[in-house]
């Protein structure tokens, strides 16, 4: 059997398959359905600093290929996930976790990760600089390199984990913005957050969502998630965690020979719960059909002709 | 919850946009009457959630109504297709609360849910009354299927084309006990209004997954924010802030 196993700044996985944040909870509800040890790790819920309840519903509409989302970051905040949800997650999952982390200020973003940094069971902070959802903050900071450098260097220096920034597609050069990071101190890069989008309901004449506008997951986004990180692996040195439309162990390999060192898989797991399961059971095999003997060792091959 | 493949036995039209499939499957993982399920439809990301309008040993039978494209093709799925299917969803009705006369109150595509507890409660041996509201005459279904379990059912329509002429509310009878209801979202606070004893709704909401992963049906809640997949979509009336 081939490896899977991937370096991820420092951590080895077993696998590269990362279920996203905001499509897995914090991790223990799919623990019912399997053994969620067998994941490489997962990101867990986009967590502020005060509890959000997010925006109104409907918060979901159905696209070709995929779904818009507004949830809006809800979550208890970061002191119940650290005092509820941690302790949950512990009882079911062994590994180190990545831990999501938004805000709405530099000082948010600082105060949040600082502490879920301290806590063991972290093993990766994932600034999400790229939430659509939010109003002043999420995205706003990750559309501009100058802000996007500055939350970055400020929770670099308030965190001794590895800190990668998770970057949005709603800009001009996703490249220029990858690049601010890495001079600022990231360890890393995940991309992409989801494309923001709309839907209009014919019968009302209004927006479906609550929130007017939401973001674009699903298969829809793959091709365009794909090129983003074929870019992004070209302009920085830092590992590069691919996402977008994943929905097969082919498509975590597209991502792979993009230049990504590990592979996140989000909106799948709400169509189909064992999604990222089956992604990682189906991974040997079509490592297999295409002679793939290690993950680690064709990541980005197919920037070399 | 469960995957399940389910094969369809058949897909009737109960009225002109309201359809009744039958399948046979495990539905092992179903505990009670209120529980939903999640219908994957081919060549549609999402899946539908569909509350369960009967089950039996090995078959399930889902009622819905032709509200979108989704659903239009569903109905004209044939027998002997194959739909996977997430089986025991949510949280059912407390059937422990039913006292001896429980009161059921459905609208439209609302009463479903409320066949099987019906048949559930009877089963108990309870005296069931049934109020079900549709706009007309040609939208009513499963009046009959009622009555043959042996509930007590009144039929209310908004233009008075059959039965009692009026919404829900204005069939309520004098001493309405524990009542269930579920229907539209207007439906359910008017009962809420007019009925001053407990009970419980189900709601609906537009969902993403349906088991409590995506934070897309939230609502909040006397004891803070609930998903309407996971922690209900039955909730008990305390709970719901719409008198607020």
């Amino acid at each position: 059997m081939g490896k899977m196993s991937v370096d991820l700044c420092g951590i080895e996985l077993e696998n590269p398959v990362i279920p996203a944040s905001g499509t897995f909870g914090f991790g223990y509800e799919f623990a019912e359905l399997y053994d969620i040890n067998r994941l490489g790790t997962f990101s867990f819920k986009g967590t502020t600093l005060y509890p959000r309840f997010g925006n109104p519903t409907p918060r979901i509409a159905e696209t070709p290929a995929g779904m818009l989302n507004a949830v809006g970051l809800q979550n208890p905040g970061v002191e119940k996930v650290i005092a509820e949800e941690l302790p949950k997650l512990r009882r079911v999952f062994s590994k180190k976790v990545m831990a999501n982390v938004s805000g709405f200020s530099e000082e948010e973003y600082e105060k949040t990760a600082a502490l879920l940094d301290k806590e063991e069971i972290v093993g990766w902070i994932e600034l999400n600089v790229s939430c659509p959802n939010v109003h002043g903050g999420g995205m706003s900071f990750g559309t501009d390199p100058d802000r996007a450098a500055r939350v970055t260097e400020r929770v670099k220096r308030a965190v001794k984990k590895p800190l990668i920034v998770k970057l949005s597609p709603n800009v001009t050069d996703v490249a220029e913005i990858a690049r601010a990071c890495e001079a600022a101190g990231a360890d890393g890069i995940s991309l992409i957050n989801t494309l923001m989008g709309m839907r209009i309901d014919p019968g009302t004449r209004r927006p479906i969502l609550g929130n007017v506008t939401g973001g674009l997951s699903g298969p829809a986004v793959f091709p365009v998630a794909l090129r983003m990180v074929w870019q992004v692996y070209e302009a920085v040195k830092i590992p590069v965690v691919g996402m977008g439309g994943v929905t097969s162990a082919e498509d975590a390999i597209e991502m792979i020979l993009a230049g990504a060192t590990a592979v996140e898989v989000g909106a799948a797991n709400l169509t189909d719960p064992m999604a990222s399961l089956k992604i990682v059971e189906d991974l040997p095999r079509v490592m297999e059909k295409y002679g793939i003997d290690s993950l680690a060792d064709v990541k980005g091959a197919a920037h070399h002709g | 919850m469960k995957e399940v493949s389910f094969r369809i036995l058949s897909n009737r039209p109960l009225t002109g946009e309201v359809f009744e499939m039958k399948l046979s499957g495990d539905v092992s993982d179903f505990r009670g009457p209120g529980q939903f399920a999640e219908v994957a439809l081919p060549g549609f990301f999402l899946r539908r959630p569909i509350s369960a309008a009967d089950l039996g040993e090995n078959s399930l039978t889902l009622i819905y109504k032709t509200v979108g494209k989704g659903t239009g093709s569903m109905s004209r799925l044939t027998p002997g297709a194959e739909l996977s299917i997430l089986t025991g969803l949510g949280n059912g009705y407390d059937l422990s609360r039913a006292g001896e006369t429980p009161l059921l109150i459905g609208g439209g595509v609302g009463v479903p849910p409320l066949y099987l507890l019906a048949k559930r409660l009877r089963e108990e041996g309870k005296a069931v009354r049934a109020i079900l509201g549709f706009n007309t005459k040609s939208e009513i279904f499963y009046e009959e299927e009622f009555r043959a379990l042996g509930a007590g059912v009144t039929v209310t329509t908004v233009d008075g084309s059959a039965g009692t002429k009026g919404f829900v509310t204005d069939a309520l009878p004098e001493k309405p006990g524990y009542f269930y209801a579920c229907g539209p979202l207007p439906m359910l606070r008017a009962v809420y209004r007019a009925v001053p004893g407990a009970g419980e709704f189900s709601l609906e909401e537009r969902m993403g997954c349906g088991f409590g992963a995506c934070m897309g049906c939230t609502i909040e809640t006397a004891s803070g924010p609930k998903r309407v997949c996971r922690d209900g979509p039955v909730f008990r009336k305390e709970e719901l802030l719409w008198g607020k």
